[in-house]
């Protein structure tokens, strides 16, 4: 088989197999191969929800989806071109998500009836014409694997093991990649281990990979061509957005020359937050697991109450036990950063999928007048960002602020050009301003404690043991002035507003709204808010190609909107809205800006395809045959 | 600040708003006169509360102070401690913020050992929501949302600290400073969780309710003021505990010639955890009502743990532009 250079200069590669399979390890090292022959890429882990689910099973199948192109490659991919299925489970449930032609790699040795029946399959699906419209390459990968390691002395079940390094040989070679950088991985990975570990698997990688070049297969395998990919130039690493947003964090103390001490409480998929930043103590970052959501919050209140950047993080359901210490943050005038890296709800709902469901909550969700900022990260390397302008501004203003992320920023993975530390602006903090032990009034120094500064109305930040401001604060209404409880109702009609205007105030700190692609007037605009960008980007961009006069708008501030942002979007005849939810931020527009959207939304726990909004940007497009003519 | 604080330092200029004859304004009382006597620094001191009359505290003490949300001091406390060790942080909370919706974080901050004071003003009552029955109630307590009587059975928060691992457990009566106010600086010099159950006296809504022990003139007969190494005696020296070998348990003995002789009255340990167990469930109205320190065995602080075990010391020594280029890196040109 000749070379394939894809059409669209891009290929979507999956992995499956068995969670014990080494899928993920596969994965990840196709990826790092990826990178360094240049192209682009974007990968997704899917794991299965069960810890331990039995061998063998649908739901215990692990997969990762890699897209990798000579072009800008902006998500995971919506179909697999090739499918590497390790077992027959493993096939069953991807295979409805190929496309006719692909490309079937299948692991025969595990083709056996017992396995069929683990995963109710009622026949060899490589018997009943399944398959029949794909390309389907069988090999004895496990065989094949044993037969490589067997001069190396392993175990029987270290030298299954190696099957996963057998299959990354010869997908290397499909892809025409050194196996010299995953040798060196290797080598670091296995130090510890014994000896005959890593020269198992470096004989595994190596059979994969000549046995796919062995002349008589390879006219069955074929090879792709995918070149490098037009990037700035710079340094790239590849990160997730969990660890992308822990970074930020600690940029974020760094920036501040303030300690973040992060407070969090276990639950999927927030917790690799929290796994990161305990390994980033030497950033000045502490982590404490606290009792549950609500000690989180609190403990992260506390702790910037006494001068530490106080950072918490969950999903929804953590998020709702915080609401309470949350408006505390607000009312007492304190810093703090509330991660939440969105799942599928309502209640426990989907813990592993991914949606961008709780807006509302964040905007909307506490109760009393309790309006807070709201940044939503795009991706996983603007992760980093995000969580840096998140802290600035709570810094700032001195209130809480609600950072947004979800599941699949979470895990997804891609480039990402590796910021210069020097081009932020560090964070600055609020300082006393004004006389406190002045004598002529004894209310001084509590005037001291709560004089905000006028642009932002953040007020100064004092902690305790700072000398001569001994002060009180808390959750009653306090006088606007010096901060004493207070019950006047003029007094609360005037912190009420000034509350609402703090927000408003950061709209005077952040950028307009900029046009992604396309014009800044038109027919159509798809905005988009979170993690939908990647897949509306590669949306708008064909679109385009095919001569839709079609623009990109992506929010990056849902409260307060930048200020532009109305008259910008009156100039489109029509805003396309892609969401994963019900129609959260088509609320937020309607309410804020008066503007009604063309809504599509999608709460199937799994992120758009390019398609689906491709096709909507088709039919929504003014003039275009609507779907129901 | 050069001359030595007194009590009146301690005291903001807000107007104290519990209701008069409150048990409260005794223990705020004993409170600022407590700091005064140790030199406290009010600047490096913090009360934290949680909602409660109880928790109106820290407004009415001239320190930092922070009133938070009910039940959730402990956490506060804890956040706040951790950011800065060297701060000395007291909790305020009632039977109700610490024992019903604040039962989880006080169990935490118990068994965590932070360097901190728990002080719980135990009135057996919601006080600030106007008199319901609380977790402390005993059983039968009439109140507008039991009117027969409620009907679960009381928790006792002595045992529930010394069951959550709690190192230092004393109890004290508001009004008896003379008591108290060492109670409150062995609390303060103590490094972990100081425990001190406070028996507070809500005159509005559960009036007298420990007047058992607490009334002056009976208190010599049905109190007993536990210290270390000294015998358990009350009634004037004349009765006392003994362990009874038998059945295990604490009984009141007659001290004399021709009683019990002194040296077989038990010596209190303020160490022996079984003992403490002991003394603080002893039934009440029958024995004499503990008091004082009943329990002390120091281990490390949670604070100081945090601190130790943290990879740099709290200290930022490396740089997120270094940390940002760890792992696989390629250049594109
Ligand atoms: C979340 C929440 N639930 C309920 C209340 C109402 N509330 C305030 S104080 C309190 C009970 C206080 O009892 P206790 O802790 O014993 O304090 P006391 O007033 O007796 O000193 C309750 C139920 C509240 N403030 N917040
Ligand atoms: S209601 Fe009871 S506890 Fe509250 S202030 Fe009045 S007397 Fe004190
Ligand atoms: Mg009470």
């Amino acid at each position: 088989m000749s070379k394939i250079t894809p059409e669209n200069q891009s290929i979507v590669v999956r992995f499956a197999g068995d969670s014990g399979d080494g899928v993920q390890l596969l994965g990840g090292q196709f990826a790092e191969s990826t990178a360094l022959a240049g192209a682009d890429f974007s990968t997704f882990p899917d794991f299965p929800a069960e810890i331990r689910a039995p061998v063998g099973t649908t739901f215990g199948v692990s997969a990762f989806q890699i897209n990798l192109g000579a072009r800008r490659i902006s998500t995971a991919g919506d179909q697999p071109d090739v499918l590497v299925a390790l077992n027959p489970a493993a096939l069953k449930v991807n295979l409805p998500t190929l496309p006719k032609g692909a490309v079937i790699i299948l692991n025969t040795d595990a083709f056996t009836d017992r396995n069929f029946s683990k995963a109710n399959i009622a026949a060899d699906p490589r018997q009943t014409g399944e398959l029949d419209d794909y390309q389907v390459i069988e090999i004895a990968i496990s065989t094949q694997t044993l037969e490589a390691v067997k001069p190396h002395g392993l175990s029987k079940s270290d030298a299954e093991q190696c099957k996963n390094f057998w299959s990354l040989g010869a997908v290397l070679w499909m892809f025409g990649r050194d196996r010299e950088p995953i040798i060196n991985w290797a080598t670091k990975k296995f130090s510890r281990k014994p000896a005959e570990i890593l020269v198992g698997n470096v004989a595994a990688l190596n059979a994969g990979h000549a046995y796919a070049e062995t002349a008589e297969l390879s006219a069955e395998i074929p090879q792709f061509v995918i070149g490098e990919a037009p990037m700035e130039a710079g340094e790239y690493r590849s990160i997730t957005g969990a660890e992308a947003l822990s970074l930020g964090l600690a940029a974020a103390g760094e920036l501040a020359g303030r300690e973040v001490m992060f407070c969090g409480y276990p639950i999927t998929p927030a917790s690799s937050i929290l796994h990161h930043l305990s390994r980033m103590g030497d950033l000045g970052v502490s982590t404490f697991q606290a009792e549950d959501e609500i000690a989180a919050c609190c403990a992260a209140i506390g702790a910037s109450y006494g001068g530490a950047i106080g950072v918490t993080s969950s999903s929804g359901p953590g998020i709702a036990l915080k609401t309470e210490a949350i408006g505390l943050g607000m009312a007492a005038e304190l810093p703090l950063v509330i991660v939440n890296s969105q799942r599928g709800g309502p209640s426990t709902g989907l813990p592993t999928k991914t949606e961008q469901s709780d807006l509302y909550q964040s905007v909307y969700g506490r109760n009393a007048d309790a309006p807070l900022p709201v940044v939503a990260a795009a991706g996983p390397g603007d992760c980093f960002d995000a969580a840096i302008e998140a802290t600035r501004v709570a810094l700032r203003h001195m209130t809480p602020v609600f950072l947004l992320t979800d599941g699949y920023i979470a895990n997804a993975a891609g480039p990402w050009e590796l910021p210069n530390m020097d081009d932020y602006e560090p964070i600055l903090t609020n300082a006393v301003n004004g006389d406190a032990a002045n004598g002529d009034d004894p209310t001084a120094l509590k005037k001291t404690i709560w004089n905000r500064d006028p642009s932002s109305l953040g007020r100064p930040w004092v902690a305790p043991g700072a000398s001569g401001l001994a002060h009180r604060i808390g959750g009653l209404e306090k006088d606007i002035e010096t901060g004493d409880i207070s019950y006047d109702a003029a007094n609360h009609q005037a912190m009420s507003e000034l509350r609402a205007r703090k927000v408003a105030a950061v709209a005077d700190f952040i950028p307009d709204q900029e046009v992604e692609q396309g014009n800044s007037k038109g027919p159509l605009a798809v905005v988009g808010w979170g993690s939908t960008h990647g897949a509306i980007w590669r949306a708008v961009q064909m679109a385009r190609d095919e001569g839709l006069d079609v623009a990109q708008i992506h929010l990056r501030w849902l409260s307060p909107l930048p200020k532009n942002l109305g008259r910008l979007l009156s100039d489109y005849d029509r805003v396309l809205l892609p969401e994963m939810n019900m129609g959260q931020c088509a609320t937020l527009l309607r309410d804020k800006l008066g503007l009604n959207v063309v809504q599509l939304n999608k709460v199937s726990g799994q992120p758009f395809k390019i398609t689906e909004i491709l096709n909507a940007i088709r039919e929504n497009y003014p003039g275009a045959k609507q779907a129901a003519e | 600040m050069n001359k030595p604080l007194t009590a009146k330092d301690f005291a903001t200029d807000q107007e104290v708003r519990w209701c008069p004859g409150c048990g409260d304004y005794a223990i705020l009382k004993c409170m600022q006169k407590t700091l005064a006597d140790v030199e406290a620094d009010p600047d490096k001191t913090v009360f934290v509360s949680g909602i409660g009359c109880s928790s109106r505290f820290p407004y009415y003490m001239n320190s930092y102070g922070f009133h938070t949300i009910h039940g959730r001091a402990p956490a506060f406390a804890t956040g706040l401690k951790l950011a800065n060790p060297e701060l000395d942080v007291w909790i305020v909370t009632g039977d109700g913020d610490g024992l019903s919706i604040g039962g989880n974080h006080l169990l935490h901050v118990l068994r965590r050992n932070l360097d901190t004071q728990v002080l719980l003003f135990n009135n057996e009552i919601y006080g600030l929501t106007k008199g319901q029955y609380s977790p402390t109630s005993r059983v039968g307590t009439r109140s507008p949302s039991t009117p027969s009587g409620s009907i679960d059975a009381p928790v006792s928060p002595g045992a529930f600290a010394l069951g959550a691992n709690a190192r230092f457990i004393a109890r004290g009566i508001d009004t008896d400073a003379k008591n108290l106010s060492p109670v409150l600086k062995a609390a303060r010099e103590f490094k972990g969780a100081a425990f001190v159950e406070i028996f507070q006296n809500c005159i509005v809504y559960n009036k007298d309710r420990f007047e058992d022990f607490v009334a002056k003139k009976t208190a010599a007969d049905t109190q007993i003021h536990c210290e270390h190494g000294k015998p358990l005696l009350f009634a004037k020296g004349a009765k006392g505990l003994k362990l009874n070998a038998a059945t295990l348990k604490l009984e009141i003995v007659d001290v004399g010639e021709n009683a019990t002789p002194v040296e077989d009255v038990l010596v209190h340990d303020e160490t022996n955890r079984v003992l403490a167990q002991m003394l603080l469930t002893l039934p009440m109205g029958e024995f004499p009502m503990p008091l004082g320190v009943i329990y002390r065995e120091p281990a490390q602080s949670f604070d100081d743990a945090f601190s130790q075990h943290h990879p740099s010391g709290r200290k930022r020594t490396g740089k997120v532009a270094d940390a940002l280029r760890k792992g696989s890196v390629w250049k594109k040109s």
